[in-house]
C-alpha cells in the first residue's frame, strides 16, 4: 500500500430492480487502481463488467442502481456526488471509450468541433484555442494529415481513425483514467493492435491509469499489469497478468486460459478442436446456491453445491475466490 | 438529380414569393386598397390588367401582390412559432422521459383530438379578427406533429452511442439537448417546418375565407377567394388568380422541404463532394 490509490472500490453491490423485486447483478465487487497503472476487468457477456464500469462514472440508470459500497477516486468518496460534481469529473478525470467507434461520434458533427468541445466544456477554452487543440489532438493519436481531417464528419473515416478520434477526445483533457470497454472488439484484428499500442503508450506518457474492459483474456493481459476475472457478478480471481496467464487458479480462468486459440497447438497436442468451458452464465435471477461457477465446474464437490466461497488473499499478492484452489 | 431539381424549383418559387411580397410596392401597379374605380370594374385581363379588375375595379395583380404579405407574414412566423413549441416540449418530453413526457404527450394528444382549424377559429373568436390574432392561433395550433416527430427522434437518438458518450464526457442535459440531439433531428423538423408553412398559408386563406383573417379591405389571398366566391360564373379570374398565388407557394415550400431533407443527410451532402 503507497499512498492513496487512484481508484478504490470496496465491496461494490450493483441492484438490479426485476420490478418483481431487487437482484443483485454484481456483489462484493473490490479492486484498486493506482495512478498510472493499467487493470483489467475480463469475463463473458452479462457476468457484470460494464455495469461495473458504468458506476464507476454515476451512470446507472434504472433499472440498475447502487445497491451498498464505497468508490472512492483519489481517496473521496464519489458514489454519492451531486450531478453536477459528477460531470465535472466525467470527461475531465475519469474518461471512457467505447466499444463502437462506428457510433459514438455524432454524425452531424465534424470530428474536430467534437474535440474541440471537451476542451471548451472542461477547461474553458475558447472555440478558437480549441480548435487549434484539436488539431493537436488528432496529431497526437497519429492521425495523418490533422488540419485537413477536423474538418471531416465521422462518416468519411475508417473504423480505426474513428477509434483515433474517440482517444483523442477521451484523452483531450488529460483524464487521471481512462476507461476503455471493449475498446477494440469492432475493429480488424490488424487495426486492433495499432489502436491498443496507441492506448498505451499514451496513457504510459502522460501517467493515466487504464481500466480496461473486455472478453479477452489474451488482449488484457497483453496490455494490463494487473488482471481481475469476473463471473457472475463476483470477481472470481484477481492477479498479475503475468501470473493469471501462466498458473491461473480459479477454475474459470483455468477455463478460459485453456480456450484461448493458440497458433500450433492444434498439431502440437493433437487437438482437434478449440476448447470451451461447457454450460452458459447463469441468468442473473437465477445465480445457483454456494460457488456460482458449480454448475460448470468439473472440479465440484459438495461444498461448492452449498457455501459460497470466501476471498483467499494470496501471499504471493491477488486473490481467489474457490474451495479448492491451493 | 432529382434532389437538386426539387431544392431548386422549391426554393425557387418560396423566393420568388417572398421577393414579391418585399417589393410589393415597386411591383404594384395601383395602390391595392385605394384605387377602385367603378369605370373599370371586372374587366377581364388584359395588357393593362393582367390579372383582371374585381367588382369595384381595383387591380387584382396588385392585390395578389400586397396579398403576399400577409400569407407570407403568417406563414413563416405562425409555423415559427409551431416549431419553437413543438421542439422545445417534444425534445425535452423524449429526453427526460418520466412525468413530464406523459404531460407533454397528454397535450400533445389533446391537440390532435381538436381539428387545428376549430381551435384556431375559438381563438380567433376571443382575441377578435386581424393580423395578429391569426398568428396566434395558427401559432398555437399546428405544433402537435412537431412536438410528436421531435419526441419520437430524441427517444431514438437517446440510446445513440454518440449521447451516451457526451453523457460520459461530462456534457449536462441541456448541451445534450442542444449539441447532441438538435442537429440530429434537424432533417425531418425542417420537412415538417415547410410543409407546415404550406398548411398555415392554406389555414390563413381559409380563416381570411371565412372572414376571421385580415379585414378588408386589405387583401390576403384567402379573403380575395372569399369575396371572388359569388362571382365564380361571371369573373373567374377573380378567383384564379389568389388561387394560383396560394397553389405556387405551397407546392414551392413542400418542394423545398422535400429538396432539403436531402441535402441536410451529411451522408448524401458528401456524396456530391
Amino acid at each position: 500500500m503507497t499512498g492513496t490509490p487512484l481508484l478504490e472500490v470496496e465491496d461494490l453491490k450493483l441492484d438490479l430492480d426485476t420490478g418483481s423485486g431487487r437482484v443483485a447483478a454484481a456483489e462484493g465487487v473490490s479492486f484498486r487502481i493506482d495512478r498510472g497503472e493499467t487493470f483489467g476487468l475480463v469475463g463473458e457477456s452479462g457476468c457484470g463488467k460494464s455495469i461495473t464500469a458504468l458506476a464507476l462514472i454515476g451512470l446507472l440508470r434504472h433499472p440498475l442502481s447502487i445497491g451498498g459500497g464505497v468508490i472512492r477516486f483519489e481517496g473521496r468518496e464519489i458514489q454519492h456526488l451531486s450531478a453536477a460534481r459528477q460531470r465535472d469529473l466525467r470527461g475531465n478525470r475519469i474518461a471512457m471509450i467505447f466499444q463502437e467507434p462506428m457510433t459514438a461520434l455524432n454524425p452531424v458533427s465534424p470530428v474536430g468541433r467534437q474535440i474541440a468541445e471537451m476542451f471548451v466544456l472542461h477547461k474553458g477554452k475558447s472555440w478558437r484555442e480549441a480548435d487549434r487543440l484539436a488539431v493537436e489532438a488528432l496529431a497526437n493519436v497519429r492521425v495523418p494529415a490533422p488540419e485537413r481531417r477536423v474538418k471531416d464528419y465521422p462518416h468519411q473515416l475508417s473504423g480505426g481513425m474513428r477509434q483515433r478520434v474517440m482517444i483523442a477526445i477521451a484523452l483531450a483533457c488529460g483524464p487521471d483514467l481512462l476507461i476503455a470497454d471493449e475498446p477494440t472488439t469492432a475493429l480488424d484484428v490488424t487495426v486492433q493492435a495499432e489502436i491498443i499500442e496507441l492506448m498505451r503508450n499514451l496513457c504510459a506518457e502522460r501517467g493515466t491509469a487504464i481500466l480496461m474492459i473486455s472478453h479477452d483474456l489474451g488482449l488484457v493481459a497483453n496490455v494490463c499489469r494487473r488482471v481481475a476475472v469476473m463471473y457472475a457478478g463476483r470477481i472470481v480471481e484477481e492477479r498479475g497478468s503475468a501470473d493469471i496467464f501462466r498458473a491461473p487458479l480459479h477454475p474459470y480462468t483455468q477455463g478460459l486460459v485453456a480456450s484461448l486459440p493458440r497458433l500450433g497447438s492444434r498439431a502440437a497436442l493433437g487437438r482437434a478442436r478449440l476448447q470451451e468451458i461447457a454450460g452458459v452464465v447463469p441468468a442473473i435471477t437465477h445465480f445457483p446456491d454456494g460457488c456460482r461457477f458449480n454448475p460448470r465446474c468439473a472440479q465440484a464437490t459438495e461444498i461448492c453445491r452449498t457455501a459460497a466461497p470466501d476471498v483467499d488473499l494470496l501471499e504471493a499478492g491477488g486473490l481467489v475466490r474457490c474451495h479448492h484452489h491451493a | 438529380m432529382k434532389l437538386r431539381a426539387n431544392l431548386v424549383i422549391g426554393g425557387s418559387l418560396f423566393a420568388l414569393a417572398i421577393l414579391v411580397g418585399l417589393l410589393a410596392p415597386w411591383l404594384a401597379h395601383t395602390d391595392p386598397v385605394m384605387d377602385a374605380n367603378l369605370m373599370n370594374a371586372e374587366e377581364p385581363p388584359s395588357w393593362t390588367w393582367w390579372f383582371g379588375t374585381d367588382d369595384q375595379g381595383r387591380d387584382i395583380y396588385s392585390r395578389v401582390v400586397y396579398g403576399a404579405r400577409v400569407s407570407l407574414t403568417v406563414g413563416i412566423i405562425s409555423q415559427l412559432i409551431n416549431s419553437v413549441i413543438g421542439v422545445a416540449l417534444g425534445l425535452s418530453a423524449g429526453y427526460f422521459g418520466g412525468w413530464w413526457d406523459d404531460v407533454v404527450n397528454a397535450l400533445t394528444n389533446l391537440m390532435l383530438a381538436i381539428p387545428s382549424l376549430i381551435f384556431a377559429l375559438a381563438i380567433m373568436a376571443v382575441l377578435g379578427p386581424g393580423l395578429t390574432s391569426l398568428l396566434i392561433a395558427l401559432g398555437l395550433t399546428n405544433w402537435s406533429f412537431t412536438c410528436r416527430i421531435a419526441r419520437a427522434s430524441a427517444l431514438s437518438l437517446r440510446s445513440q452511442g454518440y449521447v451516451q458518450a457526451a453523457t460520459v464526457l461530462g456534457y449536462g442535459d441541456l448541451r445534450i439537448m442542444i449539441t447532441q440531439l438538435l442537429p440530429n433531428m434537424l432533417g425531418p423538423l425542417i420537412v415538417i417546418g415547410t410543409l407546415g408553412m404550406g398548411s398555415a398559408v392554406l389555414s390563413e386563406a381559409a380563416l381570411s375565407f371565412l372572414g376571421l383573417g385580415v379585414r378588408p379591405p386589405f387583401p390576403s389571398w384567402g379573403s380575395m377567394l372569399s369575396e371572388a366566391r359569388e362571382q365564380i360564373t361571371t369573373a373567374p379570374w377573380l378567383s384564379i388568380f389568389p388561387g394560383l398565388a396560394i397553389f405556387l407557394t405551397v407546392l414551392g415550400l413542400n418542394l423545398l422541404g422535400d429538396g432539403l431533407r436531402d441535402i441536410l443527410d451529411p451522408q448524401s451532402r458528401s456524396r456530391r463532394t
